[in-house]
């Protein structure tokens, strides 16, 4: 039995080699052009410029952070709060529903919805067409709502009844002692939320590559397609890269900051939860 | 003497008034708007391809002409990886999670690692594991190519940490009393864990199994970079066979700019979601059903 | 909330002799029947008839008396009796526990605290509770005094500073904290997170105070300062406290309620009444009901 707990840390180690080797393999060659501005790896000749991935990736994250934390929070303020019993009885299995929402369903709504109808027709700087980085956005956003709700709820519930008692007792509305006392006391829950949900952001490729489209266009219009990381692995991935080329190694390089990235964001954030866990329960 | 009439009427200022309102209408407004997409986005769907849906989508196979076009090869692709890959990651998460829960000793430097690896594990993007896949399996030293078996493999090691997580609470939701009271009878520790704490736990990670399942089904990410995404027109025949499943067969269709396809793709998206909804359903009821017993 | 009515009580008849804060007239007990409850002159509440149920579970019932103004009053009794159900319908804290309903009339000077059109945030706020486990924000010690000056009105900067440092004196804490009053509260000891949460109380300025068991969690030495307190704040505040310290009733209150936990035989359902409401001194020497003699004399747990 031992041995199957060996399992997980083969896969761990099997994440790792696959990354790293390659990456160092393929940094030797291209160090310097990392700092371009222009991404085609996969092209003749190839141009190595992360910069349109960077900022792609930080757009559309961006943009899902600004629509998930409001509505997040606000729904887990509500079930903490707010919601009596049997209503938080139902809200909560939907927003179980919503996170079930595969990621193919919601980049096809991104695609045929909102790109279309909405971006297309109302976003007033440049251009818009099929693909956008606001739509990527915004369906990921909708991704990470659930995660933020949840994770959220469980930290502001596990604050005592007797502080909001004491909230209470000092004359205080139902709002400032959620927003002033639980909020401030389960903060380091809700800061936990927030990082993980950042993370699944980051990570997320499928939305990306079907809303915002695959082509690395350096911008800070949301109206443009772009690139994240992640999609770009997913783009480069279906195509058949030589193995060994660079071109090919490019996947690994990108995964690998993709990886690490998230790694240190996945720590930090049950850092968080822990820290919450030992002081409420 | 009390002459004057005390008055309780709230003294809470406007200005406090209005934010306690507005923060009332701010969180109703999110928790429906969350509650309307959902019913917004199957409207959508719905409306798009509701009329194709019929038996022949679930039983014809993948083809350019809309009227003989369906799924049967992308969900019997996916029963098999999905398949496959619990086969190999519950038995392997389920025995990592009884070793850490009742045989490793005290915490220590070797489990403590171990946990932190499973905690990270879960939160690594999906398709890093389809890179270890490629780099592994279907290329590299095993060399499986693009097959079902390659897919299974990089699905089980998706599915493992969720797996072992869930089963741990399961075990631990056992209260101790169970086995405290088996030990004082004389049983050996394997013998108290195998005939009450298994059981006890199995609900818990029955329920969770599925629900780590229903997420596995709606992967698209990994399996991006395994291949399958082919235009692939029969069913899988083994372990070593080309396959695609129902995200990407959706995927595929979505990115082909013909409305027919559009049209198939939300009536592809239609049919995992019925598949993923009967999922849920069903690990509800089993939690229920076996709440009951235990609690007859 | 389920109510009578909204007239004003009969409270402000005397019915033997009127009584007022702390000078009991001793003569007069002796002409006043065991069943009539005791009455004073403007008491700061008057219960008639007040229940308090869960759903279908009763927590206390049959309750009447009144409780006097610039005093302190006890309640005591075995647990489950419903002392501190009670004390909590008082400020209108049961309404934050779903299912709970407060039957009878609950009047507050002359105001019927559950009517419909009684705010109650604005009775939190003139009746204050401090509580069985102290339950200081995770905020420093200056902005535990400061949450509800802050939250009830606009005020200056140097007003907080004034409001905070008259709080602290008035709980008995000035002294020990006014060099780290940036500090969180989280690092006082018991006894001292305890006096912060009734400074807390007091900087909202209430007329009432109540407390629920508030020494039941810290040592005797931090017992003692607490009860020293009370006997300051008394003149001052209004203050009822359920205790399950005999001994504490006896020596900081002056009119103490005794409650037991009836059971109805049929039903096999617990119900808290209250048995016995009298001045201290007397109900600690010659209680009129033969249940209360057995409690406070240790006859019955």
């Amino acid at each position: 039995m031992a041995s199957a707990t060996l399992v997980s840390v083969l896969v761990t180690v099997g994440i790792v080699l696959s990354l790293i080797p390659t990456t160092f393999r393929l940094l030797r060659e291209i160090t310097t052009q990392i700092f371009g501005t222009v991404w085609a790896p996969l092209f003749t000749p190839s141009q190595y410029g992360m910069a349109p991935l960077l900022t792609g990736t930080f757009i559309i994250v961006s943009i899902a952070m600004v629509i998930a934390i409001p509505i997040g929070l606000a729904s887990a303020i509500f079930l903490s709060d707010y919601a009596t019993f049997n209503l938080r009885r139902i809200v909560k299995p939907i927003l179980e529903i919503l996170a079930g929402i595969p990621t193919v369903v919601l980049g096809l709504f991104g695609l045929y919805v909102v790109n279309p109808e909405f971006v297309e027709k109302y976003w007033p700087i440049g251009e818009p067409l099929a693909y956008t980085a606001l739509g990527a956005g915004l369906m990921t956003g909708i991704l990470i709502i659930p995660i933020i709700a949840s994770v959220a709820d469980d930290a502001l519930s596990s604050v005592p009844r007797a502080m909001r008692e004491a909230a209470y007792a000092l004359g205080a509305t139902r709002r400032e002692v959620a927003t002033k006392v639980v909020l401030n006391a389960g903060l380091s829950g809700v800061v936990a939320a927030l990082i993980l949900a950042f993370a699944r952001a980051f990570g997320e490729t499928t939305i990306a590559l079907m809303v915002a489209g695959s082509y690395p266009k350096l911008s800070a219009n949301p109206g443009d397609p772009m690139q994240t990381m992640a999609s770009f692995i997913g783009f480069a991935g279906i195509g058949d890269a030589e193995v060994g080329s660079s071109a090919y190694n490019t996947i690994f390089l990108v995964g690998t900051v993709l990886f690490t990235v998230t790694l240190i964001l996945n720590i930090l954030g049950n850092r968080f939860i822990s820290r919450f866990r030992e002081a409420y329960e | 003497m009390a002459t004057t009439s005390t008055s309780l009427e709230s003294r809470v200022s406007i200005d406090r008034r209005i934010k306690d309102f507005s923060f009332t209408i701010f969180l109703s407004v999110s928790i429906i708007a969350s509650l309307a997409f959902i019913f917004y986005i199957i409207y959508r769907l719905y409306n798009n391809a509701g009329f194709l849906l019929s038996w022949d989508l679930v039983t014809f196979f993948p083809s350019y002409d809309i009227d003989t076009a369906g799924f049967q090869s992308s969900i019997m692709g996916s029963i098999w990886v999905v398949g496959f890959a619990t086969l190999f990651a519950v038995p392997v998460g389920v025995m990592t999670a009884l070793y850490l829960e009742e045989f490793a000793g005290k915490r220590n430097r070797f489990t403590a690692l171990i946990e932190l690896n499973i905690q990270n594990l879960a939160g690594v993007p999906a398709v890093v594991f389809g890179l270890i896949g490629l780099a592994f399996i279907a290329r590299g030293p095993l060399s499986w190519g693009f097959t079902v078996g390659s897919a299974a493999i990089v699905l089980a090691m998706l599915i493992l940490p969720v797996i072992i997580i869930i089963t741990r609470e399961a075990i631990r939701a056992v209260p101790p009393s169970y086995k405290e009271g088996a030990l004082a009878l004389g049983a050996t520790h394997w013998q108290a864990v195998s005939k009450l704490v298994i059981p006890s736990a199995v609900p818990g990670t029955a329920t969770g199994t599925i629900l780590a399942v229903s997420r596995a089904i709606g992967e698209s990410a990994p399996l991006l970079l395994l291949g399958a995404l082919s235009f692939v027109t029969f069913n899988p025949t083994g372990l070593d066979s080309g396959f695609t499943i129902l995200p990407l067969a959706i995927f595929k269709y979505a990115s082909d700019s013909r409305e027919e396809f559009q049209v198939l793709a939300s009536a592809g998206s239609l049919i995992l979601l019925a598949i993923l909804f009967a999922m849920n359903l069903f690990a509800i009821l089993l939690r229920d059903y076996t709440l009951r017993k235990r609690n007859v | 909330m389920s109510m009578i009515s909204n007239q004003s009580q009969a409270s402000k008849v005397a019915a033997s002799e009127p009584r007022k804060g702390s000078n009991p007239m001793s003569s007069s007990t002796a002409s006043r029947k065991p069943s009539e409850p005791l009455k004073f002159v403007d008491p700061v509440f008057t219960l008639k008839d007040v229940a308090v149920s869960y759903g279908n579970f009763v927590a206390v019932s049959d309750v009447n008396m009144q409780i006097p103004s610039h005093d302190i009053t006890a309640f005591i009794g075995p647990s489950g009796c419903g002392k501190s159900t009670l004390l909590r319908t008082l400020n209108r804290t049961n309404d934050l526990i779903p299912g709970a309903k407060v039957h009878g009339s609950l009047f507050y000077h002359d105001a019927d605290l559950y009517h419909p059109s009684a705010s109650a945030v604005e009775v939190r706020r003139r009746i204050g509770m401090v509580f069985q486990k102290p339950n200081p924000f995770p905020k420093s010690i200056y902005e535990n005094i400061a949450f509800g000056p802050k939250v009830n009105g606009r005020p200056k900067k140097s007003e907080l500073d004034d409001i905070v440092e008259k709080s602290l004196k008035s709980a008995a804490l000035w002294d020990e904290v006014k060099d780290r009053l940036n500090e969180s509260a989280l690092g006082l000891s018991g006894g001292q997170q305890q006096r912060l949460c009734i400074a807390r109380s007091i900087a909202v300025e209430p007329e009432v105070i109540l407390m629920d068991e508030p020494c039941s969690a810290l040592d005797p030495i931090a017992t003692l300062r607490i009860e020293e307190l009370m006997a300051e704040l008394k003149k001052q505040y209004t203050i009822v406290i359920v205790t399950h310290n005999m001994q504490q009733a006896a020596r900081v209150s002056s009119y103490t309620a005794f409650y037991v936990t009836e059971v109805n035989l049929t039903s096999d359902r617990r119900t808290g009444k209250l048995v016995e409401f009298n001045e201290t001194k007397k109900m600690f020497s010659t209680p009129d009901d033969e249940r209360t003699e057995a409690y406070v004399t240790g006859k019955m747990g």
